[in-house]
Order: structure tokens, then sequence, then C-alpha cells
């Protein structure tokens, strides 16, 4: 059935409801504190370490987010860690708690569509998202201009942006994981521990899958078992984000995957890529990422709009 | 007439069905009219189809057949301007608990598109006649059941429809609040001509303020009307005299009784006492009769059918039918 009012009326009321929700929650500040700490701790390190190659490296600031020193890993590290938790406690009862608390009879019976509802959700999540990661951002070029004295170089801070929209996708795609399992599950506890459980598979036990699947069916030590492998853990957008990262902060990185000889004929080993060489290096990791987060959207859309009040 | 009648009318569902993917039929060709300013009851246990009926009514669901007119609209195609002009108290209404009362308000009053001056007079005046402005700043997790319901009542004056849908708003309130609740209906229907329909177990509470009532019974209200008439359907009359008498003797006081212009069902209760179902006060009649026939008349009460007499007759008809 055809409907003739505005689509998206009430987007914003509800958009400003749930950013106010997201980022006033007790979760998401304890979140957004642990970030920041570990940031902290992570430049503290990396600023220190950086002293001893001030005058080798051109990238002293994208270093900033990859130079680690025992104990303490990279903010890259950190960050591959956190912000699936922060987009995962931000969505596990996005949709749920709204039955569990009876309001979603209540809000839908005001002139709003109920797409609205969830599409408001999701963009409140991006925007509380975005902002706890332009704090970060900022305060890791805030860092770098302190400790080195000098602004950064245009591309340097492209580069830095560019790492700060692809994590800020890693992070959107674990919200809608868990938004897309509160739409499905009535108990939260349920969303709850399957996105923790898709987050641990994917983080922790993906690679060894992959790596057991390929070396089954390539044999050992096969290039048939190499590129299998590559291509199946690029499944897990632990892997995009992982490759992503790796190019646009690491303008070394020629080449993700496999490395055949005749990839290397002519390449001047250790010089950098330059900006837009990176970009095209990681445009399918990038489109997988954005492709993933248009189909749970859709996913939950569809579940959503299904589902009897 | 008919077209002033239809006119009259605010919401008109016709041969309404609603079948659920399991083939369960919820709703089944159900036909409904709600006339400006009435208060209609509709009635029914459990999973009988009315609240099915409430949220096709709202658009939150569809129908598998059948058409629905809300004040000339069809919530399908224009769900929001149905929804504008009609609010929905649920049974089960929640509130987000980390907000205020007035926050929750303020939230749902946002989507009508109202202004802040506009949103915050509607607020304090309804929050005003349910007795809450000295709780409006608290969070909603420290109220208690009634103060809920009252602001949940807060909430479709602010909207301030054409019609409000309140599906049983007296839900586990005291009698002194559930008066309150009542008094506040009919005053939405006096004073303001709003239309209410209501769905309520308490039958009482329904006869008390519904013009006209609706039995469901599996999808289905095939009883419709004033508490009279559907006696009147059920019983042969709106009135029933209950008639005590003494000895009798060897006279057929029920054969007496049904010589009376008027009566059209008699019921001996237990000896010496009879129910006779009238449609108009006889007992002048009745006393006449008995005492001709030299019957001794201990006592005769008069009273209408009440709905949960109406109730109880209705769903054993349609029981012992099953």
């Amino acid at each position: 059935m055809r409907r003739n009012d505005f689509a998206l009326r009430g987007l914003r009321v509800v958009t400003v409801k749930e950013l106010q929700d997201f980022t006033g929650s007790a979760r998401m500040v304890i979140l957004t504190a642990l970030i920041l700490i570990t940031a902290a701790s992570s430049l503290y390190t990396a600023t220190n370490t950086m002293k001893t190659v001030v005058s080798e490296d051109e990238f002293l600031l994208l270093s900033l987010f990859t130079l680690s020193r025992n104990p303490v890993p990279s903010l890259l590290s950190f960050l591959s860690f956190l912000v699936p938790l922060t987009g995962i406690a931000m969505g596990f009862d996005v949709v749920n708690s709204e039955f569990q608390n009876r309001t979603l009879k209540r809000v839908l019976s005001q002139p709003i569509h109920r797409d609205v509802l969830l599409f408001g959700k999701a963009v409140g999540a991006l925007g509380a998202m975005t902002v706890v990661l332009l704090a970060l951002w900022m305060l890791v070029i805030g860092s770098a201009m302190l400790v080195l004295g000098l602004p950064p170089s245009t591309e340097q801070v492209a580069r830095a942006l560019a790492f700060y929209g692809v994590t800020l996708a890693f992070g959107m795609f674990w919200f809608l994981v868990a938004m897309f399992f509160s739409v499905v599950f009535r108990q939260q506890a349920t969303s709850a521990l399957v996105s923790l459980g898709l987050w641990l598979l994917l983080t922790v036990f993906w690679s060894m899958i992959a790596q057991v699947v390929a070396t089954a069916v390539g044999g050992v030590g096969s290039f048939q078992a190499a590129r299998l492998e590559v291509l199946l853990s690029r499944i897990s957008p632990n892997t995009l984000f992982a490759e992503s990262a790796l190019a646009l902060l690491s303008p070394s990185t020629r080449t993700l995957g496999v490395v055949m000889f005749t990839q290397l004929e002519g390449a001047l080993m250790g010089s950098p890529l330059p900006f837009g060489q990176s970009l095209l290096l990681i445009w399918p990791q990038l489109s997988a990422l954005v492709a993933l987060l248009v189909l749970l959207f859709t996913a939950s859309y569809v579940v959503f709009q299904r589902q009897e009040l | 007439m008919a077209t002033e009648r239809q006119s009259a009318n605010v919401v008109t569902l016709r041969n309404l069905s609603k079948i659920y993917g399991n083939n369960t039929v919820a709703v089944d060709s159900l036909s409904l009219e709600l006339r400006k300013g009435e208060v209609f009851g509709i009635l029914g246990p459990n999973g009988a189809g009315k609240t099915t009926t409430i949220r096709m009514m709202l658009g939150l669901t569809e129908p598998t057949s059948g058409s629905i007119d809300i004040l000339g609209m069809d919530p399908l195609r224009t769900p929001l301007e149905v929804k504008r002009n009609v609010a929905y108290m649920p049974d089960d209404m929640g509130f987000y608990e980390d907000m205020s009362g007035y926050e929750n308000l303020d939230y749902t009053a946002r989507f009508l598109g109202l202004g802040y001056d506009e949103r915050r007079s509607r607020i304090l005046a309804a929050v005003s006649r349910m007795r809450l402005e000295h709780r409006l700043s608290d969070r909603v997790r420290t109220y208690s059941h009634g103060m809920k319901r009252r602001l949940a009542l807060a909430e479709v004056l602010v909207k301030r429809p054409a019609i409000a849908i309140l599906d049983e708003p007296t839900q586990g309130l005291d009698p002194h609040s559930t008066a309150e609740f009542l008094t506040l209906i009919r005053s939405l229907k006096k004073e303001e001509g709003m239309s209410v329909i209501l769905a309520s177990h308490h039958l009482d509470e329904v006869q008390s303020i519904c013009d006209r009532v609706g039995l469901f019974h599996a999808g289905r209200m095939d009883l419709s009307g004033t508490v009279d008439e559907l006696a009147t359907r059920l019983f042969g009359g709106k009135m029933e005299v209950v008639v005590e008498v003494g000895e009798t003797g060897n006279r057929d006081v029920a054969k007496i009784l049904g010589t009376i212009g008027g009566v059209s069902h008699i019921l001996q209760e237990k000896e010496g006492v009879y129910r006779v179902t009238v449609d108009s006060d006889i007992r002048p009649g009745i006393a006449s009769a008995l005492v001709d026939s030299d019957v001794a008349l201990y006592s005769m009460d008069v009273h209408r059918h009440t709905l949960d007499a109406v109730y109880q007759a209705y769903y054993k008809e349609v029981h012992d039918a099953a």
C-alpha cells in the first residue's frame, strides 16, 4: 500500500532523543572514558617512542596511531578492540528495550512512520559515535602538534581523516549488528550475548577457521591456499578494518594480501604511496564495509517492519 | 437520512478482517460505526480481536480485507494524518523511565509538529487537569502505577484528538482514581466533543459512561447497541421486575403474569420468586393482576438489565452454541 505522508516526518525528533540517550547513558560515558584513558596511555607511549625516530619518519603524525612499546599496545590495537565493543554496547538493546519497556506502541501511535524510528536510532548512534571518535581524533592530532611542535602535513591530515572515517564505519558495523539482533531477539541479554559471540568469532577465531579451511581445500603452503585464506579472512569486517588502517596509516604499504614477485618489479621498496593510491588500494575493503552497513540496516529494517507490535 | 448518519460517523469499519500468517483469524468481517461525540465500549474476552481492531484503526497493522474510514481518511494511505487526530492509550502503556514526566510528554508532543510554547502550554494544562504538576519534573521511574495512568491520559489530552482510544484505562487503579478517570472521560465527550472508544473488562464502568457497546467474540462483533437494546435482543425487554408472592395454592402465577400486556419473558427463580422481563415499568398492572387472582404479593422490584447480565447471557449463549 502506497502511503501519501512525508516519509521522514519525525526523524529529527527521534534522532535528537536517541543522540541524547546515547551520549548521556552511563554505559556510553564509561566506554568513552575507557577509550580516552587507553588512548592517552597509548599516545604517551607512542610520543616517548617517537622521540627516538623523529629524524627517520616523514609520517610522524600517523605513527602515533601505530607505535607501541611493550606492554602497551598501539592506539590502533586499542581501537580495533574498543570500537566494536562501543558499537555493541550502543546497539544491543536499542529496539528490544522499546518492546520490553512497552514504549513502542506509545511512540508508534504518534504521527510517525515505523521505519523512521529505526532510521532515527541509527542516525542517532552515528552522531554519538562521530562525536566520540572525533574527540579522540582531535586528541591525537593535538598531542602530535604539542609533542612535535610542527603542524601536520596535508597528506597526513587527509590520511588521519580517512582513518577516522573507516573507524566510524567499523564502529557502525558493530552497532548495526547489535541493532539487528535487538530487532530479532526480544530479550536484551540474548541480543547482547549473540552480538558478543559474533564479535569473538570474527575477532579471535575467524582467522584460524580461514586458515584451516584454506589449507584443507588448497593444501599446505600452496598459492591457492594462501589466496583462499585471504579471501575467507576478508569476510570478517575486522580484516577489512585492519587492512584499511594499515594502508592508510603506513603509506609504504603497497599491496594487501598475497604478494607476487611480478608485483614487486620496479617497486621502490619502502617508499610511500601517494594518498590517492592508498585509497585505491583499499577501495574494495571500503566498498565491502559500506555494503555490509547497508545490508545490515536493510535486514533490520525488513525484520522490524514485519514484526507485529 | 442514511447520508446524514454516515457523515456524523467519525469511524466506519466495513467487513474488516485480519488473518495472521499462521491462518489465525483475529478479526472476521467486522463492521463498526462510531459517531461524533459518542463513547463506544468494546467488550469481550482476551483474544476476541479488540486490540487487533484498534491497531488496524491506527494503521499499526494492515487488514487482510475490508475498509477503514477514520474522519474521512484511510489509515493505510494517510497514517500520519490519522494518528495526528487519534490518540491511543494502550493497556500496557510504557514510558521512558529515565526521563521526567514532562520530557516524556514533550517527546511525543514534538511529533505533532508543535512549537515550544504551544507544547509547553498544552502539557501544563493537561498535567494540571490530571493533578500531576507537582511531579512533572521527576523521573517516571519514581511514579506510582496510578500516576503513570494519569500521565498516559495527560498525553491523550496534550494531543487534543478528535478520537481517543482508551484500552483498559482504569486497570489497576483504586476506586477513587477510577471514579476520577471516568469523570474525566465523560468531560472529554461533553466539553471537547471527543469521540471515545473504550475497551475494558470493568462492565459497570463501561455501562456508566458508554453510549453504546459492542460485544466481541472470535473476531466478530455480532451484538452492538445501547445496553437497553442489547437487553431487549437477549432477554426480550430492557427491564426486569422481580416479583415475590406468598402461598399460591393451585394458582399458576406464571400464567397470570403472562396475561399482562408488555410482559415478554417469565422465569421462576425459586418457589414464590419470579423474574419478569418487560419493556417498561408495569408494576401497577402486575400488582392488580395478582391481587385480582387472590395471590398474596410480598414485594416487587424493578431494575434495568445491567451490562453484566447482558455480557454473561451473550457469552453463555455463544458458549452453548459452540
